[in-house]
């Protein structure tokens, strides 16, 4: 007799513990509230990303084509696994004196690991976080680039 | 063809029947690979092949300096990727003997509680989805996604957020971070409920979980089990009260503890772990102190030869750093010890006697995290 009662209770256990379980799903379902998904890449034109993003390393320029970048080399030995690489070049100055300025600051985003140790350590505040985050390529060698723009000069500080 | 094999294969003998599930078997979790011996469809014993992502991350901190070797740790167990940095910061700042500002030492432990948060939400998907609750995967990452646009407003990053550095943080956070927090907290009290309606007293999900995989204390203890899986052996090994760091020593909070030994107790100790972090959460948003975000530190980090050592209570148990130096900018000898690679090894013990089916069950209540046993 006992046993019996257990199996009916338990079928009756079963479906109210269902029901409290559907009851949350057809809430949701017939009241969803909040939207949480977003419907990318449609909504691209809208979508912004927080300032702070790791997207990746960029090197901020302004309108004279003028960046901070001396070329001292922290970024590149700060690197946990060597994303940078500098060459620098000797120019002379004005005074006739040579000084290294940067000809190249390459950037292999496909070794980078987003630890913010170049930014982070840079002296003179060169670089970046850019928020763009569409990195797929076709090719590993697109992912190598050079961040300082071509023709650019080092700004000079007002002293 | 050799007499033993006529008799194990083709007469069926020997009635052993070994089987892979891995490495890329879906309720892993990752690349691990068991080797189940069966007979019919229970276990007879079971043997974890790991190394499948061996990164070698032990070694190579011996090549990186104290700054770099952060990141390193956020590839380890990368649902709790805070706590694993915080760890070799706190060992960092312990041999330099440097006094970390109290606004560093808040919103580390606010940190670790989020990402603890974080870390049992996404156990709890995927726990329901190995025993077959699919909603249970949706409910978990709808609520999760909040703690990770936290994150990625404040550090930039969602997952691997190398936020900590030695004697402090990275940047301050961002100025809304105790607004979004709080509105967390409130809109995380009422949800969990749900949680339990949904999963929790659910029959077939109770009638699955209830009374497998028994792991006494001794087993617990023999095999260095910690975390929640320990805990629900009745095995207090919780580190934030045994040896308090950051501000784990201002709050006030439970240890739970639950002595049904089995899958349904490992359970419901991360389901009580989510309202414990919740109210340690409420205890200190609102009391950040002011102050710098970090202390001055040279810019070249050395430590003094000798050995250090570090323990902190990562989302799955006691994670370890041990350094040796020698005086140089990068360590002698690094070592981690993790909690999934003990939490692992109880597989074989717990798992003995029971169904193939119920091996999923006792395995995705470990919460195993398999780039941090293999590291």
């Amino acid at each position: 007799m006992n046993s019996i009662l257990e199996y009916f209770a338990d079928i009756f256990k079963g479906i109210s513990s269902l029901w409290a379980g559907m009851r949350i799903t057809g809430k949701y379902f017939f009241s969803p509230g909040e939207i949480v998904t977003q419907q990318y890449p449609e909504n691209r034109a809208t979508l912004k990303m927080e300032d702070r993003f790791k997207g990746e390393v960029i090197m901020p320029h302004d309108e004279n084509n003028l960046h901070a970048c001396t070329g001292c080399g922290i970024c590149e030995m700060n690197c946990p696994n060597g994303s940078i690489e500098i060459i620098t070049d000797r120019v002379a100055n004005a005074e006739g004196k040579m000084e290294r300025v940067i000809d190249k600051h390459i950037y292999h985003l496909s070794m980078c690991t987003f630890c913010e140790l170049c930014i982070k350590t840079c002296p003179s505040n060169a670089l970046a976080w850019g928020q763009k985050f569409e990195h797929a390529v076709f090719d590993r060698s697109k992912l190598t680039k050079v961040l300082n723009q071509p023709g650019s000069k080092l700004r000079k500080e007002a002293k | 063809m050799s007499e033993e094999i006529i008799k194990d294969v083709i007469i069926g003998e020997n009635e052993d029947y070994i089987i892979n599930m891995g490495p890329q078997h879906p309720s892993t979790h990752g690349v691990l690979r068991f080797e189940v011996c069966l007979k019919g469809e229970t276990v007879k014993y079971l043997i974890p092949h790991i190394g499948y992502i061996h990164r070698g991350i032990e070694k190579m901190c011996e090549a990186n300096t104290y700054p770099q070797i952060i990141h390193l740790t956020d590839r380890m167990d990368y649902l709790s990727a805070h706590m694993n940095n915080e760890a070799v910061c706190l060992l960092v700042e312990d041999a330099l003997q440097v006094e970390v500002p109290e606004r560093v030492k808040y919103i580390r432990t606010i940190l670790d509680e989020l990402n603890r948060i974080a870390s049992h939400q996404l156990w709890w998907c995927a726990f329901g989805m190995d025993l077959g609750a699919l909603t249970s995967f949706f409910y978990g990452l709808r609520d999760r996604e909040h703690i990770l646009d936290i994150f990625e407003e404040s550090f930039g990053s969602r997952l691997l957020h190398s936020f900590v550095m030695p004697g402090g943080l990275m940047h301050d956070v961002h100025p809304n971070f105790q607004k979004r927090i709080k509105e967390f907290i409130t809109y995380f009290r009422k949800k969990l409920p749900e949680y339990d309606q949904l999963l929790t007293g659910n029959v077939i999900f109770q009638n699955r979980v209830k009374g497998i995989g028994h792991m006494s204390k001794e087993t617990a203890i023999g095999y260095g089990v910690t975390g929640p899986s320990g805990r629900g052996s009745d095995y207090s090994c919780d580190i934030r009260k045994i040896a308090p760091y950051g501000a784990y020593d201002k709050v006030q909070f439970n240890e739970i503890l639950e002595t049904g030994c089995d899958t349904w107790a490992r359970y419901k100790v991360r389901m009580a772990e989510m309202w414990e972090s919740l109210s340690i959460l409420e205890q200190l948003v609102d009391n950040i102190p002011e102050g710098d975000y970090t202390a001055k530190m040279k810019p070249i980090i050395k430590l003094p030869a000798g050995e250090y050592f570090q323990r902190v209570e990562t989302a799955r148990g006691e994670l370890a750093v041990y350094a040796v130096s020698d005086g140089n900018k990068s360590p002698l000898r690094m070592r981690f010890r993790t909690p999934n690679f003990s939490n692992l090894f109880v597989m074989n013990e717990i798992t003995a006697g029971h169904k193939i089916a119920d091996l999923i069950a006792i395995s995705g209540s470990l919460d195993l995290v398999i780039p941090d046993i293999d590291r």
